[in-house]
């Protein structure tokens, strides 16, 4: 798929009565995975809430160059699959075994009250075996360490099959070997056609991405490929020069300065 | 299917279990009372002993069962919906307001709780029903949401002592209704008979199904409101429906038994701690395990202190703030670990 997949004119939000997005003008190219990186604050989590329809706001989001609002429920739920931060952390899903969990990615494929297709135990059984998730599949999330617990999560978040993945800190809790594997994900997504947008607070797999989104203080610094000295320049500017990137075989890395 | 065979087998044995107690307990209770087992053993040829076993003590069994399912109901619902695990009828304070609703349709109509005419059980389960949605309502407006555990229920406490009062005030003005509702208000299954037994019945069978149908909301309402939201479920809806069920189950419950503590807090935990399993099977166990504890204290009541009773109410107040403690407790301490 070619063209832009996500679209956002001029788009203002507030998180509790405080303007947290001033104005964001962004196009996200389909069939590539951009990282939203900046400093904490930055507004990274509230914009990639406002993509996905999750959030109210003024100005435009177009999804697949249709407004966001346009779109029915499930329809948009079937062209685009959230993955937030620590969205299980309460509690409340800690009796939900991890197929279950998983199952959950079905829903906007599912009729109402129908029991899971082949389809549908096909994309979960898939999704739990790329994060490594599938031996655990019968027990109970709240048996999970913080790590194997995002491993389920984010195969959830896979199991909906999207043309569009929008994750918010993917790899929280993951070691380094899974943090790994997430990107290899991420790139087979990519590859695949499929849209990514990542929050990324580890710079090193952000620039592991085709282009980066530097955000500060809710607006846009730079958008550009993730090899762009420009870009480079960018990352140093919002993080106060405490950062440098270095090119290491195959590879881009930033380092704390 | 393999995938996840393990804990639906475990939830299938469960559940034929709790109802096999059920079945148990349905004779026993059957054979509690006055004159003692050897009504049911003569029941078929003396038909006093029939008319005791079949009018008598089938009926206040067989509701005992059902105000508990739909209590056990209404805490699986409730717990999932609030996605708070202490959330539950009482503490909710949807209870109390289903009990000023009852204690208004008496002072406006004077009719009696104990009144057995279907209709008048209908009618006395709708005033519940509006009292338990006014409840829960004011509740959630208190605590400003659902976040807040300790805002929830401190609100939900604070709501039904002041309908509670307000209850009070009532039966105080009006000297029928006040010897009326007292034994109802302590929760009590003395009073049940076949018509109360056949709205319980009818409500708890609409609320199932349609608990039932809801459940997959409650699933994804566990991974959080946004995540559920990008599932692309119309949550405003299927919450209003939620709480319309829930406040039916209590109302339904209530009208019938009075107010009757911690079924349905206790029962949906209690399932968890031996399955665990989607809410889809939680809030049909919940309700299997809400009625199998709320006919064992009622059996409970009825021999403690036999030839006298004590009010159902009593026991499960008991032995469910033991447990709450309990629960407490252990919380605390894994907390700590």
């Amino acid at each position: 798929m070619s063209g832009i997949a996500l679209q956002a004119r001029a788009v203002q939000a507030e998180l509790g009565g405080t303007e947290v997005l001033h104005g964001i003008d962004l196009a996200l190219a389909a069939g590539r995975w951009t990282s939203i990186v900046g400093p904490n604050g930055a507004g990274k989590s509230t914009l990639l809430k406002v993509l996905a329809g999750l959030l109210p706001h003024r100005g435009e989001v177009r999804l697949f160059d249709q407004p966001l609002g346009q779109w029915s429920g499930r329809a948009r739920a079937q062209a685009l699959s959230w993955l937030g931060q620590g969205g299980a952390s309460e509690g409340a899903a800690d009796d939900l075994t991890v197929y279950d969990v998983a199952m959950l990615g079905r829903v906007p494929h599912q009729r109402w009250l129908a029991a899971p297709s082949g389809a549908d135990r096909a994309a979960v059984e898939c999704a739990l075996r790329s994060t490594q998730a599938w031996d655990w599949r019968d027990r109970p999330l709240g048996q999970l360490s913080g790590g194997e617990r995002q491993r389920v999560l984010l195969a959830r978040a896979l199991a909906v099959e999207a043309q569009l993945l929008l994750m918010d800190e993917p790899l929280a809790n993951l070691d380094p070997p899974h943090q790994a594997d997430w990107i290899a994900t991420a790139r087979a997504l990519a590859d695949a056609g499929r849209t990514v947008v990542s929050v990324l607070h580890e710079l090193n797999a952000a620039l592991a991405a085709d282009a980066l989104v530097v955000m500060t203080g809710g607006r846009i610094a730079h958008h550009g490929a993730s090899g762009d000295e420009a870009t480079h320049a960018a990352l140093r500017e919002v993080f106060d020069g405490r950062v440098v990137v270095h090119r290491i075989g195959q590879q881009w890395v930033a380092l704390p300065h | 299917m393999t995938q996840t065979g393990g804990q639906r087998r475990r939830a299938l044995m469960f559940g034929a279990t709790l109802a096999a107690l059920a079945a148990l307990l349905l004779v026993v209770g059957a054979g509690i009372g006055s004159s003692g087992f050897d009504s049911v053993l003569a029941a078929r040829d003396d038909a006093v002993a029939w008319q005791i076993v079949r009018d008598i003590r089938l009926p206040r069994t067989l509701g005992a069962w059902l105000a508990g399912a739909l209590l056990g109901l209404a805490g699986a619902l409730a717990q999932g919906l609030f996605r708070n695990p202490l959330a539950d009828p009482y503490l909710l304070g949807s209870a109390s307001g289903a009990g000023l609703g009852v204690a208004v349709a008496l002072a406006l109509f004077g009719a009696s709780p104990a009144a057995t005419h279907w209709v008048l059980r209908l009618g006395l389960t709708g005033a519940a029903f509006i009292g338990a949605v006014g409840a829960v309502l004011l509740t959630l407006a208190l605590a400003r949401g659902v976040q807040q555990t300790l805002r929830l229920l401190l609100a939900g406490v604070i709501v039904g002592v002041v309908l509670g009062a307000i209850t009070d005030l009532l039966t105080i003005a009006s000297a029928d209704v006040l010897q009326a509702l007292q034994g109802f208000m302590l929760g009590s299954t003395g009073l049940l008979g076949w018509d109360a037994c056949a709205v319980m019945a009818a409500c708890g069978a609409l609320c199932l199904a349609a608990g039932w149908a809801l459940a997959p909301v409650l699933d994804s309402l566990a991974l959080g409101e946004a995540t559920a939201r990008s599932l692309g479920l119309p949550l405003g809806a299927m919450r209003a429906a939620l709480i319309a069920l829930l406040a039916l189950a209590t109302g339904a419950a209530v009208a019938q038994t009075g107010l009757i503590a911690f079924v349905g807090l206790a029962s949906p935990h209690l399932v968890r701690s031996v399955v665990k399993t989607t809410h889809a099977r939680l809030v049909l166990l919940s309700a299997l395990m809400g009625g199998a504890l709320l006919m064992a204290a009622d059996l409970l009541a009825r021999w403690l202190i036999a030839p006298q009773e004590l009010p159902v109410g009593v026991v499960t107040a008991v032995l469910g703030g033991g447990y709450l403690l309990w629960l407490m407790h252990r919380r605390a301490r894994s907390e700590l670990r």
